[in-house]
């Protein structure tokens, strides 16, 4: 597709690279072709902090399924999370 | 065509990475390949895809000197800073992508660079995948002085206007009048973009303005099926088209 869509999320928390953690600034997240994921479309998240450096990323390539399911999975971690702890993080 | 060459008769090649004045005087990185000997040599000029100036552009680019061709192949994403050609790549899609017109610009420098260069025939192509061939077919009808065009599957030549952005303000199907050289479309069939139906209004519009084409369309080929990294290539596919891009650009930049 070479769209260049890209949706933005400002992050707040950490990412590890190849060279250990640094502090997480958004995450782009598209639904194009992929670098490396052996598929013709992906969803591609890439988390970033451009600030310090374009090798601080932490990118994924997944399946269009496979992010739905992510999606699920996040919701449901949170839902779980925040009951057990008493949380309302909203 | 891919594996002639006589063996009393191979000649070597050099290929280095050069930097010439873009978009706005800006340097810009390009990677160059040239065949041995004094030529007359025809060029080509390589619009890079997507994912970056990567390894299949500098290969490509050696390919084509292999072949009795000067290449060049600009960094278009030199703006974005340096880093693997996936960080790049990933940079330039979150600011959401290249400007054309700064493409244009770095096109037109890269095949002023070439047609300068002493062992040139004074004739050069513009060739370019997926984005790259969206940025070919721009810089076919804008950037004066091409003699032939390769587009490899280029998509969103038809831009719908809802896709038009400040980077990409003009869908490039607009520009076709401007269309000043023939050109070579190698398209797969299965492809999302662009799509069988987007190929048949782009030979439409070629028709209406009386250019010189030649489109091919494979079937059982869909996006990017000459990425011998990827599970789209297609050999068979790949190989006729490669063997077509040769005898096309033969034809026009001898």
């Amino acid at each position: 597709m070479c769209t260049m869509i890209v949706e933005k999320a400002a992050v707040t928390g950490s990412g590890r690279g190849p060279k250990g953690w640094f502090e997480l600034k958004e995450a782009n997240v598209s639904f194009d072709h992929p670098q490396n994921a052996q598929l013709d479309h992906a969803l591609n998240i890439d988390f970033v902090n451009h600030e310090l450096g374009l090798d601080k990323r932490v990118a994924v390539e997944m399946s269009a399924d496979s992010a739905r399911r992510l999606i699920v999975a996040i919701e449901e971690a949170l839902r779980r999370g925040e009951e057990e702890e008493g949380l309302d993080t909203r | 065509m891919w594996n002639s060459m006589q063996t009393d008769s191979f000649v070597g090649q050099t290929s280095e990475v050069v930097t010439i004045k873009g978009y706005n005087g800006d340097d810009v990185q390009a990677y160059v390949s040239k065949p041995e000997g004094n030529g007359p040599f025809p060029g080509v000029v390589l619009a890079h895809h997507m994912p970056g100036w990567d390894e299949f552009y500098r290969e490509t680019a050696r390919r084509f000197a292999d072949h009795g061709y000067l290449a060049i192949s600009p960094n278009l994403y030199s703006r974005f800073g340096d880093g693997d050609p996936p960080d790049v790549a990933a940079k330039v899609r979150s600011e959401g992508g290249v400007p054309d017109d700064h493409v244009m610009a770095d096109l037109e420098a890269a095949l002023q660079y070439l047609k300068a260069l002493p062992s040139s025939n004074g004739k050069a192509a513009v060739m370019g995948h997926c984005s790259g061939g969206r940025h070919s077919y721009l810089a076919a009808c804008r950037v004066q002085g091409f003699d032939a065009i390769v587009d490899c599957w280029g998509g969103n030549v038809i831009q719908a206007a809802d896709r038009l952005t400040a980077a990409q303000p003009v869908s490039p199907i607009e520009y076709t009048a401007d269309l000043s050289c023939p050109i070579l479309g190698i398209f797969g069939n299965e492809d999302q973009s662009p799509t069988a139906e987007q190929v048949d209004q782009h030979e439409e519009e070629l028709k209406k303005h009386g250019k010189e084409y030649e489109f091919h369309r494979y079937d059982g080929a869909g996006h990017g099926f000459w990425y011998y990294d990827r599970p789209a290539y297609r050999q068979e596919q790949a190989m006729d088209s490669w063997n077509k891009t040769f005898e096309f650009l033969a034809k026009h930049l001898s």
